[in-house]
């Protein structure tokens, strides 16, 4: 250990000691210890509700808490409200982001801490700091830019910069990775270590295990609203910190048997899709889906995958091409009739088109078939048999809830997550299509839903699986299909396909077969 | 609003303008016409504009306001009653009474406006339900009062409705009350200037100020504001009063400087239209005051219906029944607006009581 990093190891510049809080039915941080160096990136690991995110809201006074201490530069202090924390030098990247859409890159970032010149907003030296501080740490962004018209990539780089403005000294990034390609979070990772090296100390949540080896110096797990342990990763691997976080034995790599392919269930053809600006996403695609097989699409984030799955769960209306599910053509129907023929579809936004947030648990795990009998008798809900649907879901899908009767939005996203998988597999279906099924999932979560789908595969069921995550579409899927630039670029049989091999076709760059052989 | 939607709907007031003087021309001289239609345009538009600049601070900083009618009309109420008050029982001077007038009624809209950010950002009252008390509120108090102070034996007027000490006075706009043909035009009550003025304040304290930013940001994403260290209450509190202040003037006009009496309900909607000339008005200082015109050129067309009387073929006839008659700017207004104005999108989280 060099000199240097003995100085940092030195300076403790954020310590909590027996952080409680609690919510209604819940724990979620029970006397939590932890603590940060100086140039530190310490990466916090921990399933779905153990309380990560409710510990930092309450570093950065969003929440108080109902006992324990905060200690800076050894000092204890009070933070109630953001205010306080900003004024101490903490900064945080929210896991929703909280940047306003109809607002520049300039004025987010002034919002709170603005200079002003007589009356009016000082714009120009906000640009000129935002400028140098994108230049300082490689973080780009132009100030002038609506953020609305932002990819996440970039929004991200703009939440970080706010911080950075207000003289941030520790960062809080809340599961910064989740939304992002890889290569933005290549960016990402420099940007981080770029902070680590300037002096600021960096908290950073996550729930992929690669990403805590390639940044982390310390890594602390949570569970249950409980610090388990904190570890450097040189004394680790993935799966003693995968047990860490669950609590047991979880296995990483999916075990799954050859695919018994019958019946084609799903047939799509020459489909054309328009997104929302009118821009030909999706253009010409044709692929077919047999009973107890999962093909898997393979690609980086906005290649069309969203605009391809909303039209084929009649989210949207395609431009042109056909859609047959087990010989009904349901190109272009409503979501209900196509649901009724044996879709079921796991949506990519959780929040916006699989949960009615303010219902309680009961309520959305019978969104589909509310109207049908036991759950309605002559045009009726019938509640008992709703509460008992719950009850048997909730206990069979372990989803982790104060009750079936909280709003689901009290929920975590890992648990709200579950309430959805739990509700599609729950009625009698065909095929299932699961776009980004284990986003922002812990890898107890993923290791479950991953056995779900190939379970469902086993029993005959058609499984069209979408996903970003290369190692879940190799893991999972019977026949690969790579989606770039609105096309199919070629569908491979997963035993044949290496991750070299996608990785190329992801980027565009079809192999020419003979120019291989003729080498 | 952009600059080429505010200065296509000014061309539209001119071809309204230009319609009627071209089928009146016959019977009454163009200066006339233009000029009374301008000055019935500028009236109208002003208790409008005003609303609509209250409803703009409420809904941008994330409050909807629909008692806006009743802060109009317990304002003209209570401006009304100051007003008359200094002036014939404690012999103030007219000129003085009027004004304190004035303040009264804007301290009315402001007391008004503190009723309702105490029920929709401290107790989380539906916005709507809360606006609906204002308003119903006000209906009853002022009906009360104005039979209780001005018809009753043994009030302090004496049961006898007393000598109003008049309207606000005209004044000169220097340069522009010079004008050749058009000059009067500018020789405007003090309501209607300050209505000018404040659309130009407002467009500036929204889009330039430290102020206008963060109402803005409360009213977007309120707990991005929060996460930044923004007091979101606090800033939807001073907004919601100084709307109410606004809708106080608004109100002042009907009374103090429209026409020298009060009566029940006097307002007649004109709190409701002006939340439709900001929504029309896509949220914005300029919008709102376009379309507050447009209502106001298209009310101007309607009282010079009447030169249009012998272009109606006789089986249309039953267009010149009133309560048709009575539609046209309503209608006129909406077609117009609609046309140009196209798609308007509110503050995202107008409307919603903030929970940490
Ligand atoms: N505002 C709230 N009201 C009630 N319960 C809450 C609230 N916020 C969080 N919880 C509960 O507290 C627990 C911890 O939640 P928290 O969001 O901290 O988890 P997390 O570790 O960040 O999970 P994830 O990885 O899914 O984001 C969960 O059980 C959650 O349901
Ligand atoms: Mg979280």
């Amino acid at each position: 250990m060099t000199n240097d990093q003995m100085t940092h190891e030195m300076s403790l510049v954020l310590q909590t000691k027996g952080i409680t809080k609690r919510f209604p039915g819940v724990l979620a941080n029970d006397h939590v210890d932890f603590d940060l160096y100086k140039g530190e990136i310490h990466a916090l690991l921990g399933e779905n509700g153990a309380g990560k995110t409710t510990l930092m809201n309450i570093i950065y006074g969003l929440y108080r808490p109902d006992a324990g201490a905060i200690f800076l530069d050894g000092r204890p202090v009070d933070i109630r409200s953001s205010k306080d924390a900003i004024a101490h030098g903490i900064g945080m990247v929210h896991q929703h982001f909280m940047l306003i859409p109809v607002f520049t890159v300039a004025e987010n970032i002034m919002l709170g801490s603005e200079t002003v010149r007589g009356l009016m907003l000082d714009q120009r030296s906000v640009a000129a700091r935002v400028r140098e501080l994108s230049h300082q740490y490689g973080l780009d962004v132009d100030p002038d830019a609506y953020v609305r018209d932002l990819p996440v990539g970039v929004q991200q780089r703009v939440e970080i910069v706010k911080a950075l403005y207000r003289e941030a000294d520790i960062l809080i990034l809340d599961e910064p990775t989740a939304v992002l390609t890889p290569q933005e979070v290549e960016d990402l990772f420099k940007v981080i270590r770029a902070l680590a090296d300037r002096g600021k100390s960096v908290i950073f949540i996550t729930h992929k295990l690669k990403e805590v080896f390639a940044v982390a110096d310390r890594i602390t797990v949570m569970r249950d609203g409980r610090v388990v342990g904190t570890v450097r990763p040189q004394e680790t691997n993935e799966a003693q910190l995968a047990a860490m976080m669950v609590g047991r034995e979880v296995i990483l790599k999916v075990e799954k048997g050859p695919a018994h392919p019958g019946e084609e269930v799903l047939r799509v053809e020459n489909l054309h899709v328009f997104d929302d600006r009118g821009v030909e996403t999706v253009r010409g695609v044709s692929f077919f889906v047999r009973a107890g097989e999962v093909l898997g699409i393979a690609g980086v984030q906005g290649n069309g995958q969203t605009e391809l799955v909303e039209a084929l769960t009649g989210l949207r209306q395609p431009h042109s091409g056909k859609v047959v599910m087990l010989e009904h053509d349901v190109t272009g129907k409503s979501p209900r009739s196509i649901i009724e023929t044996g879709m079921a579809h796991i949506p990519e936004d959780r929040q916006r088109y699989g949960l009615v947030l303010p219902f309680p648990v009961t309520d959305n795990l019978v969104l589909c078939t509310y109207y049908l009998p036991p759950f309605a008798r002559s045009g009726m809900l019938n509640h008992e048999a709703i509460d008992e649907n719950s009850r048997e879901l909730v206990r069979k899908f372990d989803v982790r809830t104060p009750s079936p009767y909280v709003p689901v939005s009290k929920l975590s996203g890992g648990n709200q997550q579950k309430v959805i998988v739990a509700r599609e597999l729950s009625r009698p279906i065909k095929l299932l299509i699961a776009n980004q099924p284990t986003r922002g999932l812990d890898v107890g979560s993923i290791e479950y839903i991953h056995k779900v789908i190939v379970r469902m595969r086993d029993a005959g069921c058609g499984v069209l699986l979408v996903s970003a995550e290369l190692d879940e579409i190799m893991a999972l899927s019977d026949r690969i299909a790579v989606m770039y630039k609105g096309q199919i670029m070629d569908t491979l049989s997963a035993d044949e396909a290496t991750r070299e091999q996608l990785g190329l076709l992801m980027a565009g760059v079809k192999e020419e077969q003979d120019a291989i052989a003729g080498q | 609003m952009d600059w080429r939607r505010f200065g296509f709907i000014a061309l539209i007031i001119l071809v309204l303008i230009g319609v009627v003087v071209m089928v009146g021309a016959t019977q009454v001289s163009p200066t006339v016409i233009v000029v009374s239609m301008l000055a019935t345009t500028i009236s109208v538009a002003t208790p409008l504009t005003l609303g609509a600049l209250s409803g703009i601070y409420c809904e941008r900083a994330g409050v909807v306001n629909i008692g806006i009618e009743g802060m109009m009309l317990a304002s003209a109420f209570f401006g009304w009653f100051g007003a008359i008050y200094l002036n014939t029982i404690l012999k103030v001077a007219p000129m003085p009474s009027l004004l304190l007038g004035v303040v009264a009624a804007i301290l009315t809209g402001g007391l008004l406006g503190l009723l309702h950010a105490v029920l929709s950002v401290t107790y989380k009252v539906d916005q709507i339900i809360g606006g609906t008390v204002i308003n119903i509120l006000a209906i009853g108090i002022t009906g009360f009062l104005n039979r209780q102070l001005f018809f009753e034996k043994g009030s302090i007027f004496g049961g006898e409705v007393p000598h109003a000490p008049g309207v606000l006075p005209r004044f000169h706009i220097p340069l522009l009350a010079d004008l050749p043909l058009v000059g009067r035009v500018f020789e405007q009550q003090p309501i209607a200037v300050s209505a000018v003025v404040l659309v130009l304040v407002t467009h500036f304290v929204l889009f330039y100020t430290r102020w206008g930013l963060r109402t803005r940001a409360v009213g977007e994403h309120p707990r991005a504001a929060d996460t930044v260290g923004i007091n979101v209450a606090r800033m939807r509190y001073a907004n919601v009063i100084i709307g109410g202040l606004i809708a106080g003037l608004a109100g002042a006009y009907f009374t103090l400087e429209s026409v020298p009496s009060f009566e029940p309900l006097m307002t007649n909607g004109r709190g409701f239209i002006s939340l439709a000339a900001m929504i029309f008005g896509n949220w914005s200082p300029f919008g709102a005051w376009a379309s507050a015109l447009v209502f106001g050129a298209a009310q101007a067309l309607q009282i010079n219906l009447q030169f249009f009387r012998e272009q109606i073929p006789p089986q249309w006839a039953f267009l010149q029944q009133a309560y048709i008659v009575g539609l046209v700017p309503y209608l006129l207004t909406m077609v117009i607006l609609t046309g140009i104005i196209g798609k308007t999108t509110p503050p995202a989280a107008d409307g919603q009581p903030y929970e940490k």
